[in-house]
């Protein structure tokens, strides 16, 4: 049983409850969230590499992906760091498109990211229609700071699993820490659990 | 080492309010008296770590937000926060609260942005409320006694809005630095304007000497301060980074 906080009565923001995860608050801005400097690669730059066991499976260029099937999407993202924001639009290719293209019995994924960034999801989070490759953000493109020209899009989970600058993700057996993971963030990030870290 | 930050699971515990006191107009730090955080065989805290904090009202309804830490290492909890106008949780903590609130608080959090008393040349680069957990830093780093070179490039608006002004200025071997971006006093002879490449470019320490550079502030000036130290020859990964939101909160 939590203490009463004297004095403090909050601010009720009428954000609908099923939208909105515990702890979370809904914001209108899009704040960001990078432990270094904003890599800026072009998208003439950018490839995108499934690899298994260090080895290349399959790799697309900026055009090829643009080539696959482009889905738009709206969805409601959670950061850890509390924010929430909901009715977000993405121009994004579902990761099922791309997994459907290797063969392949992995139980998990690293994503792998420009900058070093990596993160870990079950393979079961990342298929389904649950995941997906973004780089076009309201009616725009997807800016720099936001994870430009390319980033995951995992919205079920808290957002630091949507890595930025994504590049690829490594085919794995067994689950293995990415970045945030290792430095004490949960290894799933459930926000309906509030698995916000380690042994949440 | 890095990557063992959090063991176990971060459990909420009761913090009670031991003191409130005025760094600027609308900035506060708040003292909290947390059972076995500090002293010997307390939390083990790392310079640079941050904290969540949850408030909850009469009727249960709650409020969670995170802080950059204050206090160094070994000492009492304290958080440094400064008032948004259309905030939910700093009007409160900022203007309500006083010594014997309680509330709770779990934590500490975070492995990357964070300082163990390392040799290498250090660069902290504050934007505002910015200085918070660089603040956190160099207090660590006068406690451990240590020798290694520092320097803090402190942007504020308006000379008034410089937090803990009174304790930088006390610190041994640390290069302090100013700049004011909106106004500043007739005769004031420190720097004006944004920090920028060429402003590093010429008080930062040159890449060379292999410095590590800590950036905490809003969004916008850490994503320029990074960039120009990148265009500086410092590598990404030698710039660790901490940005604060559109809400003020830390973001991460």
């Amino acid at each position: 049983m939590s203490p009463v906080t004297r004095g403090f009565h909050g601010k009720r923001r009428d954000a609908p409850a099923d939208r909105v995860p515990p702890g979370q608050y809904v914001t209108e801005g899009f704040p960001v969230l990078s432990a270094g400097p904003t890599p800026h690669t072009k998208q003439q730059d950018w490839t995108f590499t499934i690899r298994q066991g260090g080895t290349e499976r399959k790799s697309w260029t900026w055009s090829q992906l643009q080539a696959e099937p482009v889905e738009q999407v709206t969805t409601d993202i959670h950061c850890v760091t509390r924010w929430s924001k909901l009715d977000t639009h993405w121009q994004a290719v579902s990761i099922d498109t791309l997994l459907a293209q290797v063969q392949h019995d992995a139980k998990y994924v690293l994503a792998f990211c420009d900058g070093g960034y990596t993160t870990n999801l079950p393979v079961a989070d990342v298929t389904g229609g649950q995941a997906w490759l973004a780089f076009g953000y309201e009616d725009g493109p997807l800016a720099p700071e936001h994870g430009g020209p390319v980033r995951l899009l995992v919205p079920h989970l808290y957002f630091w699993k949507s890595a930025k600058w994504v590049r690829g993700l490594d085919l794995l057996d067994h689950d293995r820490p990415g970045f945030w993971e290792t430095y004490g963030y949960n290894m799933y990030g459930d926000p309906w659990k509030e698995q916000r870290y380690a042994g949440d | 080492m890095e990557g063992t930050a959090v063991r176990g699971r971060l459990t909420w515990q009761t913090g009670t309010v031991s003191s409130v006191i005025t760094e600027t107009a609308d900035t506060r730090t708040i003292v909290f008296d947390v059972p076995d955080w500090a002293g010997p065989g307390g939390i083990k805290q790392r310079a640079g770590q941050h904290l969540d904090v949850r408030l909850t009202a009469e009727d249960g309804y709650s409020a969670e937000r995170s802080y950059s830490i204050a206090s160094a290492p070994g000492e009492p909890l304290a958080i440094t926060v400064q008032r948004l106008d259309d905030g939910e949780v700093s009007p409160y903590l900022t203007e309500e609260l006083r010594a014997g609130d309680q509330l709770e608080v779990r934590g500490p959090i975070g492995g990357y942005f964070v300082w163990d008393g390392e040799s290498d040349p250090l660069l902290l680069v504050a934007g505002g409320s910015g200085v918070v957990p660089l603040r956190c830093i160099l207090r660590h780093r006068d406690r451990l006694g240590v020798s290694t070179p520092a320097e803090l490039i402190y942007s504020v608006r308006t000379g008034p809005d410089v937090i803990y002004r009174d304790e930088l200025g006390h610190y041994r071997g640390v290069e302090l630095i100013y700049t004011l971006t909106r106004e500043h006093p007739p005769g004031w002879t420190g720097l004006t304007g944004r920090v920028d490449a060429a402003m590093l470019g010429k008080y930062a320490w040159p890449a060379a000497q292999d410095p590590i550079a800590y950036v905490c502030g809003p969004t916008p000036f850490v994503e320029a301060v990074a960039e120009a130290l990148v265009s500086l020859g410092y590598p990404p990964a030698r710039v660790k980074t901490e940005r604060f939101g559109a809400t003020g909160d830390v973001n991460g």
